[in-house]
């Protein structure tokens, strides 16, 4: 019988361990985390946590006797340092020094924030948010504090911005680049949320240089821009993207690209009997366009885990998922489905002045994704027809009495 | 603390304890209630925790907020009328006795 140890017990870790018990596995599962919680959800640490609506106690994905009864051992608040295997079985260490021998492997390492450089990022009041301990220092500090100075104008930055704002606080949100969440959105997604918090009395700020925080007493006090201006801070909230968690896979001698772990459609890595899954790792397309993506998500998390835990039973599922995010900014959801990467055209349903539009994005024709603002109806058709291989007319697309359900045809190809 | 049944498509049923102020899908999940899948964790994000409340209970939860029912047209099972997406009704202690009937397919 086989002896599985997942390594990282974050959401992709958790589903490995549920998919491989409903797969029938039967013999021991370790989950092995660096937090001091079980397996919890991420995303609200960003937005009902830090309001207060959710407590810990909500966040948790399940509950302990779930475990219990699947004999899953969580083992929390004791990360593994190393990992070495042969081939057929091996051992990891952990901080405490217990060993924990196995002969299958999963890594879910997941990723940590990109640390600021600048001068004066280590003063008292410079956060980031990733896991719970982040949470909570973010948590004491917010009640207090009336200027908030969020850094990178991606997800997290804005979630914490229309937080802070809806907490009544003076918010700033400096960007380097020229437009919001660049990675992920079009353009016209960027504008809509610049001029949407702007309207909400968030103070945005494109392509500007931070050139050091200051502080008083060891405790920041602001941040000083490129051209000399001080914007004053409470806090100093950095969201300026992740890098992907990957000293054990390099240990194992695991191919990497970019920091992340290199796997094929099926989660396997360079070395075949071991899997990943999740935020660190790079994967082909899931929706067979070219290229390898990386992809920051739950949706991601859940979805090729459940192909990593397939692999491990020895079934052959290809990973061909949709891939879906949402971020909620003050009363804006935004809902995205599939990849927008290589888009040549976009069509533009609705009137983004009125927060509630949609954008779709098409290649040579055919359509590869969405983004939605308020606008689930549009969001939940395109999901589908991503799964189903169907497209939408671009021509047709743009006439919003129209709905987006009627138009959709079954792909040529 | 108030009680849910859930009562899946093959008819088994698990009575669960909630706290109040966890919402349906979350006592479910936790306890690996079969049936609710809940992808995204209860943000409204996905239909994939979809539920037929059952008829005592029709008034006391009430319906969908507009993007829940945006979110419903686009469920894997058909749309009722007292289709709900569990992850969006809180418990609270006069929904002691919930009966929901889980929806056949969530994906």
């Amino acid at each position: 019988m086989d002896d599985i140890l997942i390594i990282g017990a974050g959401q992709a870790g958790m589903q490995i361990a549920v998919s491989l018990r409903e797969h029938g596995f039967t013999g021991p599962i370790t989950l092995a985390g660096s937090e001091r919680a079980t397996p919890y959800q991420r995303p609200p640490l960003s937005k009902g946590y830090l309001s207060g609506e959710a407590d810990l106690e909500s966040l948790e994905l399940r509950a302990q006797s779930f475990y219990d009864e699947r004999n899953i051992a969580v083992r929390c608040d004791d990360a593994v340092v190393s990992v070495a295997f042969d081939g057929d079985s091996g051992v990891a260490m952990t901080a405490s020094g217990a060993r924990i021998p196995f002969t299958q492997l999963a890594l879910t390492p997941g990723s940590e924030p990109r640390r600021i450089t600048v001068a004066g990022s280590d003063l008292a009041g410079v956060l980031y948010l990733r896991d719970l301990a982040d949470a909570d220092e973010l948590k004491v500090r917010w009640g207090s504090a009336n200027n908030v100075v969020v850094i990178g104008g991606g997800f997290i930055g804005l979630e914490v911005a229309a937080a802070a704002r809806k907490a009544s606080k003076t918010v700033t949100v400096l960007e380097a680049a020229d437009r919001l969440i660049a990675r992920a959105v079009s353009p016209i997604t960027s504008e809509f949320f610049r001029q949407a918090h702007s309207r909400r009395g968030i103070d945005v700020r494109l392509s500007v240089q931070v050139s050091a925080i200051l502080g008083a007493d060891g405790v920041v006090t602001g941040v000083l821009l490129a051209g000399g201006e001080v914007v004053p801070a409470d806090i100093v909230l950095v969201g300026i993207g992740v890098i992907p968690r990957s000293a054990l896979a390099e240990q194992l001698g695991l191919e990497l690209a970019g920091g992340a772990i290199v796997v094929d459609e099926f989660a396997r890595t360079s070395i075949p009997r071991i899997v990943a899954a999740g935020d660190a790792v790079l994967m082909p397309h899931p929706l067979g366009r070219p290229g390898m993506v990386r992809l920051e998500s739950v949706q991601n998390a859940v979805d090729q885990a459940k192909v990593a835990a397939a692999t491990l039973m020895g079934v052959r599922e290809p990973y061909r998922a949709v891939p879906w995010f949402w971020s909620d900014q003050a009363d804006l959801k935004l809902q995205i489905a599939g990849l927008s990467t290589g888009f040549d055209q976009t069509v533009v349903r609705g009137d983004p002045d009125d927060d509630h539009f949609s954008v779709l994005y098409y290649d040579r024709g055919t359509l590869i994704a969405i983004d939605t603002v308020n606008d689930a109806s549009d969001y939940m058709v395109v999901r589908r027809a991503l799964g189903q291989g169907a497209t939408i007319s671009p021509e047709l697309a743009a006439d919003t009495s129209v709905s987006l359900k009627s138009l959709l045809v079954a792909a040529t190809v | 603390m108030p009680t849910i049944t859930y009562i899946s498509p093959n008819g088994m049923s698990t009575s669960l304890e909630a706290r109040v102020g966890d919402s349906v899908m979350e006592v479910a999940v936790k306890h690996g209630v079969e049936g609710i899948v809940a992808e995204c964790g209860g943000a409204c994000s996905c239909a994939t925790c979809h539920v037929y409340v059952d008829g005592p209970f029709h008034e006391a939860v009430g319906g969908p907020g507009d993007l829940e029912d945006d979110m419903l047209d686009g469920a894997a099972s058909e749309r009722l009328p007292h289709s709900r997406l569990s992850c969006q009704i809180k418990m609270r202690d006069e929904l002691d006795g919930l009966t929901v009937h889980i929806a056949p397919e969530q994906l």
